[in-house]
């Protein structure tokens, strides 16, 4: 490491602890935020932050938060980042809400999910004016930030907001007088394709995140945390609270025999099958293909990536959970990429084999990138690594956030598709962003946690020839 | 890194000699630039040694200090470089063009017709490198709020009176210099990295020297060995023969020529002052004489530079200008205008840093800027927009039918044809993604409705830009057979949502900021 220090790794793998019931864990965290939220104490601060691990039930806790607002007599605005968010909160709350009346705001030129029209509650205008009676007005950051009212909410939720950038909460933060922030530190942090080296280290710099202006200016808000994750399986939470959240460990909701995959065809023999397999029985599986520098669209890479997901769909996969078992179609398994040519060039593949990748036409593999695939859930996820068959390791590719988003997207089982060689890659490229005063070191960097997920693969690992 | 530019890169290392990225000059180039070439003494960050500048290729002006941790000289040496640099930037205040604009009356809402000065023609400097860029905004935060013998409170060292005006000049082109396509201020390396590929990597090219050996190397000497003698050939005192280009020097000419330079003078100097009471003309001979060698041995070491730029602005100019060049040129001339009224009216310097919302308004003018730069580059240059081809962010083709459509829909019927076109370009033509046509006279919007990868073509429908009435106007619509230019990427950046005032700061980011800060007085040693 080039900072010389030495992080000592957390106390224990927090599944360690079964005599401690997740859900009253969950619920008692729960309580607290929401608490803290519609109940505030006389003097407390007009911000509540809450960290959630991946899967924790953040969604939940926007939808209960939001129904307990608005069932205490007020009105609240939601804001989230991305029109898909916002159409996805807006569907849970309609359907978990159907008392609450919810505006949907809209640019003038986005029409939102066609889905929103089933619900009775939910209005969708251009304008807020149109909205102002609802109980709920939702929208995006970027669309909030040309709002101009004189009425101001009392309570905002700000979701995702560790991937909300300071200056987009600086132009929307006069419309609310307190916020609940919800978010993962985990994940990708907020990005800009110009210079900002000039205001780096300063509290306010606009490009960093949300969540960390707002917490270095209101030093007095504690971060709640959401300590359960019932999204990963028990074979993933240790891996990623110790690769990704060495400071605020969670566990799993589900024990070592709650999530099952099983198939009901025999393996051919092959590499593909053998890779399905070891990630059926352990939740993880490493599909290596030689070490070999690629250009990004790596061919071989994106036709094992392409072979890998036709084979979990012909060969009948069954998913069994703690809600009850569902065969493992397309639209339950993901495809997970760094750049957005890896991702159209997977969907080419798919598509020559005959998988649908375009969601308007029924059941469909979802193939993204990791910026896209945030806050999204599967059953089966396929990951070509970020690293894969590259020369050098840049902070893009090494960057945490984007390994975290793409290894906690499956509920049941994750599979690698990568190039041999990349720790070797990785000790040839320590991290070599400068250092700037002022600006707090993210642990685990990149690098590390590059290392800790790889090792673990390793221990999965099937070899394609 | 794009494909195209990692090609031309390999071509270079093949052909051993820079390969184009661009079929026109993307950046304005003035008719008499300032050359500007700065050297920073070792030790201290942003301690100025000497400067080489001007706007006549034959007649390069030094600056030096003789003794750098003296901050005496240091402020002479200054006030010698604001003396030369302030005049040239103030030449271009005077001649101005009057604007017409709408403004909005504040108080009664009505609109009223103003006119704004907006000056003719903008100062443009061009440094060897990003590290000069560097060294000037480092100058100007260390000069800008000095103050002069003309303060109501000079305190103990004034400086003199151009020094904190140099020092705000500075900063605003070095800060100018951050925005995307801008061109006050330029560095050389830059300059030539944006247009040509070398067959060396990017921080090779750093080295102004190295970069340029790739561009017409003698017959029978690859780029790559040009380039390595540049960095590397040293005479038989072991200096280089061809000096970085700063602003840092080369070790061996600190400890084996300058510094043996500056302990010479200083001794004159001091042997100058021992005699004060009769100075003999032996020691004031000496002190002349000690200064001439410092003068020349920064000499020696800035020319090769000063020619090396001169040399990139011959390459550059005999590029054509690129179409959106005076568009974007006139952002240059409204932020020097502003400057220069801001130095009128007699406002404070430029903060230490900026508050919450000019950072965030800043960062708004950058993406906006980087956005704008990015369309005119594509649409100005074949070689630009082949990257965005080969990314599949655009397609190029000849126009097979035109086949008339209507949209009935309302009350009159409006022209909606569909274009077939061919084309050997591979988009990510997603049916729904709107498209729009490039290097057309009026912005134009079609709808991807369909494509056929393995015939080649891509079926569009055409939205806008054809005139009111039922027929598209003549010339509205491209004829079959001809070639047109679609891209998946809007052609007109969007507007940056607007921000509160400073004063309405909100409680996230600290509320509105404090009073006005001011360098605490200096307590360093000074001589």
């Amino acid at each position: 490491m080039t900072t010389g220090m030495t992080i000592s790794p957390p106390s224990s793998p927090t599944n360690e602890r079964p005599d401690e019931n997740p859900g009253a864990a969950a619920d008692s965290a729960v309580a607290a935020i929401l608490a803290a939220t519609v109940h505030p104490a006389p003097g407390a601060p007009r911000g509540v932050v809450v960290d959630s691990p991946p899967g924790a039930g953040k969604s939940t806790l926007v939808v209960r938060a939001a129904r307990e607002l608005v069932a205490g007599g007020e009105k609240l605005m939601i804001v989230a980042q991305t029109n898909s968010q916002v159409d996805d909160l807006v569907a849970r709350l309609a359907e978990k809400g159907p008392d609450l009346t919810i505006g949907r705001l809209h640019a003038a030129d986005s029409k939102p999910a066609a889905e929103l029209s089933r619900y009775a509650n939910v209005t969708a205008a251009p304008k807020v004016g149109d909205l102002l009676e609802q109980d709920v007005v939702i929208s995006t950051a970027a669309k909030w930030q040309w709002v101009k009212t004189e009425a101001r909410w009392r309570h905002a939720i700000v979701d995702e907001a560790y991937q909300m950038r300071s200056d987009a909460l600086l132009a929307v933060a006069g419309l609310f007088e307190r916020a609940l922030f919800v978010g993962d530190p985990g994940q990708l942090d907020p990005f800009t394709v110009v210079g900002t080296d000039q205001w780096a280290g300063l509290s306010y710099d606009p490009s960093s995140s949300a969540v960390v202006t707002l917490l270095a200016h209101n030093p007095e808000i504690r971060p709640h945390r959401l300590p359960v994750s019932w999204r990963l399986p028990y074979s993933a939470a240790p891996l990623i609270s110790a690769a990704f959240y060495p400071y605020t460990p969670f566990r799993s909701g589900t024990g070592p025999e709650d999530r099952r995959l099983t198939t009901s065809t025999a393996p051919d023999g092959s590499a593909l099958d053998a890779a399905i397999d070891e990630a059926a029985e352990h939740g993880w599986a490493l599909l290596e293909l030689p070490a070999r520098h690629t250009v990004r669209t790596d061919p071989q890479a994106v036709a094992a990536t392409a072979a890998t997901v036709h084979r979990l769909l012909t060969r009948g996969l069954t998913a069994h959970s703690e809600q009850g078992s569902t065969p493992l179609t397309a639209d339950r398994i993901a495809v997970g990429t760094a750049h957005r040519d890896q991702a159209a060039a997977v969907r080419a593949a798919l598509l020559k084999l005959g998988v649908p990748v375009d969601g308007s036409a029924g059941p469909a593999v979802t193939v993204d990138t990791a910026n896209r695939l945030q806050g999204r859930e599967y059953d089966v996820t396929v990951v070509l690594h970020p690293l894969s068959g590259r020369p050098d390791a840049t902070a893009f590719h090494l960057e945490t956030g984007r390994l975290c988003v793409l290894a906690t997207r499956h509920r049941h089982a994750c599979i690698v598709v990568a190039r041999a060689g990349i720790p070797e890659l990785l000790d040839e490229h320590p991290a070599t962003e400068p250092v700037q005063l002022g600006v707090t070191m993210k642990f685990p960097d990149g690098w590390e946690a590059n290392h800790a997920v790889l090792a673990q693969l390793n221990e999965h690992r099937v070899q394609l020839h | 890194m794009s494909l195209l530019a990692t090609l031309a890169r390999l071509e270079a290392v093949r052909s051993g000699h820079a390969e184009p990225l661009a079929t026109v000059r993307h950046r304005h180039l003035s008719d008499r630039p300032m050359v500007l070439v700065p050297l920073a003494a070792a030790g201290e960050a942003g301690a100025p040694l000497a400067v080489l500048l001007g706007t006549e290729r034959a007649a390069p002006r030094l600056h030096l200090v003789p003794q750098p941790l003296n901050r005496s000289q240091r402020f002479e040496f200054l006030a010698g470089f604001a003396a030369e640099l302030v005049p040239y930037l103030e030449s271009y205040g005077a001649e101005v063009e009057q604007i017409e604009r709408t403004e909005k009356d504040p108080e009664t809402g009505e609109k009223t017709q103003a006119f704004r000065e907006l000056c003719a023609d903008a100062p443009q400097l061009i440094v060897p490198n990003s590290g000069s860029v560097q060294h000037l905004a480092l100058l100007g935060r260390s000069t800008r709020f000095r103050r002069t013998a003309e303060d109501p409170d000079p305190g103990p060292y004034p400086a003199p009176t151009r020094v904190p005006l140099l020092g705000r000049w500075l900063t605003h082109l070095t800060e100018r210099a951050q925005v995307p396509g801008s061109s006050l201020l330029l560095p050389m390396t830059g300059l030539l990295a944006r247009h040509w590929a070398t067959g060396q990597s990017h921080l090779e090219d750093q080295h102004l020297g190295a970069q340029l050996a790739w561009h017409q190397p003698p017959f029978g000497i690859g780029g790559a060995e040009l380039a390595t003698r540049m960095e590397t050939e040293r005479d038989a005192a072991g200096q280089l023969l061809h000096p970085p280009a700063g602003p840092a020097t080369d070790p061996a000419f600190d400890a084996r020529v300058l510094a043996p330079a500056i302990t010479r003078h200083d001794t004159a100097l001091a042997a100058l002052a021992a005699l004060a009471t009769a100075p003999g003309d032996q020691a004031r001979l000496r002190v002349k004489q000690t200064a001439e060698e410092l003068h020349a041995a920064l000499l020696q070491v800035l020319l090769p530079t000063w020619q090396d730029v001169w040399r990139g602005l011959d390459l550059l100019r005999a590029l054509p200008p690129a179409a959106h060049l005076a568009e974007r040129w006139e952002g240059d001339r409204w932020s020097y205008t502003g400057h220069r009224d801001r130095l009128a009216a007699g406002e404070p310097p430029q903060p230490k840093q900026d508050d919450a919302v000019t950072a965030a308004r800043k960062l708004a003018q950058r993406e906006r800027e980087q956005a704008r730069l990015d369309v005119h580059e594509a649409l100005d240059d074949p070689l630009a927009m082949a990257e965005h081809r080969l990314s599949g962010e655009a397609f190029a083709g000849v126009v097979t039918e035109v086949v008339p459509e209507y949209d009935t829909s309302g009350r009159s019927p409006k022209p909606r044809p569909l274009l077939v076109i061919r084309t050997t370009d591979r988009p990510h033509a997603d049916q729904g993604r709107k498209v729009y046509r490039a290097n057309h006279s009026s912005a134009q919007e079609a709808v991807i409705v369909g494509s056929d990868p393995a015939e080649g073509t891509v079926t569009v429908r055409v939205l806008n830009g054809m005139g009111r009435k039922k027929e598209p106007e003549p010339g509205s619509l491209p004829d079959p057979g001809e070639r047109i230019v679609l891209t998946l990427f809007e052609l007109t950046p969007r507007q940056s949502a607007p921000l509160p005032e400073p004063d309405d700061t909100p409680w996230t980011h600290g509320g509105p900021p404090g009073g006005s800060d001011r360098s605490p007085t200096a307590t360093e040693e000074w001589e």
